[in-house]
């Protein structure tokens, strides 16, 4: 077996009364690219949210690289309202913010791109950079650290040109066509140097052809760059063609787990896409 | 190429000079051209809050109105660290100087870094407490922090620190208009270099969108932090030349018109464009003194024409502003910043034309 590189552990998210997610509980491993799929509100971004930091989830732990990096349990009001199951799974409270997750080293892009519209393409990957500056606040602010600035151009300059955006380097992010933009978000996170990539519906509003495309490319820059991938999507073909292992939410719960073959037989996960018309084709 | 480069260093060069000239100019005659050097320091000191302020709202997105709290921070401090010692017993005659501070004195510029960093201190103080705030809460709250200052420093518990309402008077005014002007550019020249490097691209991620600079590692307290501090030390510098100029300030000198003066100007230049800023801070202390003739009566004939009156020129100055603001929706820069190339391009664009127009004449 794989080095584990992200473990969610009796994971629960809950807003108010509703329980967005319940009790997912995953593992994924070094170099795989696992999916994360299920019917539309099933909680998949919810899952992508409380794992980079945006939300803290109500109960449950998340590992990385086999650290603890978010902990909780149902505290404040949540202690009467919490309706999930496996309560107080664990003690100890660990929260960290957005920020903190990504220099850990985990990248994630957008289910409704969020790009630095304003900026150009190359402004846009050379500022996710800013994370990784050494020089300090004084040196970079006085333009001391040439050498690292350049270091950082030519950066920037490889992972446009790898995906294929030199050419527009120049434009203004918010111009370029939408498939485009997708890549783009992909470089921007890219440049954050992470090992654990997570991609929130990449395929959305792509055409077959793109969709194919995509489904090359991310196979290619998880070789490029030794990257494990984790990623939210709702197009099958792409999922079942790319995955190694699939996890299935429906209204917060996992309800099955396995390769592409095994999930495409399984009639939970074809009874919670097809709901009841299951039930009278059988009957 | 490198000749068009040498081409723009040679007009720049130029353009400072013919700049540097017409202060020396104007420096020759000073009780004829005492108005117009009046208004260059003016605009000056004014640039540099409103390139301070557009670091904080055009760059980082952080829409803050406590521009004349922080300049009173610096303003005050270089009062009352410049004084000459002679003086102070005739100013502080109500209830005698702070002892401590009595004995205190030094040249305008130390003064003036001190005064920058009280207001880059309490920003940093200010700013942990207030910086979760967003938009208009955010304005709303520096805003209040503004008034506090000007209240304290009016309060007669300060009376033997800021003389209270009475004002600080006899504050050595700037011999000559160069001392200003170059602490100006040095001050614009140290803001444009941290707006173009790495930190400053990490400012305009924030404004553009919180989430994703979150998720690109930019930790966001810290960045607007910076950026707040920043703003503020520059904000009281600039306050503190203020009282370098004007010698004499009281706590009426920053009232909140102050800040919407600074304001006004920064959105006519552009939001997000430094060049706009100075360009504006010059356009709109000159225009209020341009527009000054509508202020007297003016005859034609023996037929007095209406409305000229004391009061009307900020009347038409009020309307400019509008029919600016209503045709040129983000300012006369926007968000670009002057280049010889918009020069260059402009006439080219014409050439261009003309040249297309004669050629489709010569072919048939």
């Amino acid at each position: 077996m794989t080095k584990e590189v992200l473990r969610l552990d009796h994971c629960t998210m809950q807003f108010g009364g509703v329980v967005a997610v319940d009790d997912l509980s995953m593992d994924i491993h070094e170099h795989e690219i696992v999916a994360l799929i299920g019917p539309n509100g099933a909680g998949k971004t919810t899952a992508f949210n409380f794992v980079t930091g945006v939300y803290e989830p109500t109960n449950g732990a998340v590992y990385f690289n086999e650290e603890l990096i978010v902990s909780n349990r149902p505290q404040g009001k949540m202690k009467k309202l919490y309706n999930g199951t496996n309560r107080d799974f664990r003690k100890e409270v660990v929260s960290r913010t957005p920020d903190q997750i990504t220099k850990l080293g985990i990248a994630r892009t957008f289910q409704n791109i969020r790009l630095f519209k304003n900026l150009t393409v190359f402004d846009n990957v050379l500022t996710a950079m800013h994370m990784h500056l050494k020089a300090n606040f004084f040196s970079s602010a006085l333009h001391l650290n040439q050498h690292e600035e350049r270091a950082m151009r030519e950066k920037t300059v490889e992972l446009l040109r790898m995906q294929d955006l030199l050419d527009v380097r120049n434009e203004i992010a918010s111009s370029l066509p939408y498939g485009q933009q997708r890549h783009l978000e992909i470089a921007r996170a890219l440049a954050t140097k992470p090992t654990l990539l997570l991609l929130d519906e990449p395929a959305a509003g792509m055409n077959p052809q793109e969709t194919d495309e995509l489904a090359d490319f991310i196979v290619k820059t998880k070789e490029t760059f030794d990257l494990t991938i984790f990623l939210i999507e709702h197009h099958m073909t792409l999922v079942m063609d790319i995955s190694d292992r699939i996890y299935v939410l429906d209204f917060g719960k996992r309800i099955a787990h396995g390769t592409p073959d095994e999930i495409q037989n399984n009639d939970e996960v074809i009874k919670a896409y097809l709901g009841v018309e299951l039930d009278v084709e059988n009957q | 190429m490198d000749k068009k480069k040498l081409l723009k260093i040679i007009l720049t060069a130029l353009v400072t000079a013919a700049f540097l000239f017409l202060l020396f100019y104007y420096e020759q005659d000073k009780r004829k051209n005492g108005h117009a050097l009046s208004i260059l320091e003016r605009s000056a000191i004014y640039a540099v809050v409103a390139v301070a302020m557009n670091m904080l709202t055009g760059f980082t997105g952080l829409f803050s109105l406590g521009q004349a709290g922080f300049m009173a921070l610096g303003a005050y401090t270089v009062g009352i660290l410049t004084i000459p010692l002679e003086a102070r017993q005739n100013i502080y005659y109500i209830s005698g100087m702070n002892e401590t501070l009595a004995s205190w004195h030094m040249p305008f510029i130390p003064a003036m870094i001190i005064g920058g960093l009280v207001a880059a201190v309490s920003a940093a103080l200010i700013g942990a407490l207030i910086l979760k705030l967003k938009s208009d809460y955010l304005a709303i709250a520096t805003l209040g922090f503004s008034e506090v200052i000007r209240a304290i420093i009016a309060s007669p518990q300060f009376d033997r620190i800021t003389n209270g309402s009475y004002g600080l008077k006899k504050i050595p005014r700037f011999d000559t208009i160069f001392i200003p002007v170059i602490i100006s550019a040095i001050c614009i020249l140290l803001m444009v270099l941290l707006i173009r490097s790495s930190y400053g691209r990490a400012f305009k991620a924030i404004r553009e969108d919180e989430t994703a600079a979150e998720a690109m590692g930019i930790n966001l307290f810290k960045h607007k932090e910076l950026s707040f501090v920043i703003s503020s030390f520059f904000t009281g510098i600039a306050g503190g030349m203020l009282a370098g100029y004007m010698g004499s300030i009281d706590s009426g000198t920053f009232r909140i018109t102050l800040t919407y003066d600074i304001l006004l100007i920064v959105v006519l230049g552009g939001l997000g464009s430094v060049t706009g800023s100075i360009l504006g801070s010059f356009l709109v202390t000159a225009g209020r003194e341009w527009l000054r003739f509508f202020d007297e009566p003016l005859f034609i004939g023996s037929w007095q024409v209406p409305l000229f009156r004391t009061g009307f020129r900020m009347v038409v100055f009020s309307l400019l502003l509008m029919l600016v603001v209503l045709f040129y929706r983000r300012g006369i820069m926007g968000d670009r910043e002057f280049s010889w190339d918009m020069i260059f391009r402009f006439f080219t664009k014409r050439r261009k034309k003309v040249e297309i127009s004669s050629q489709g004449g010569s072919h048939d």
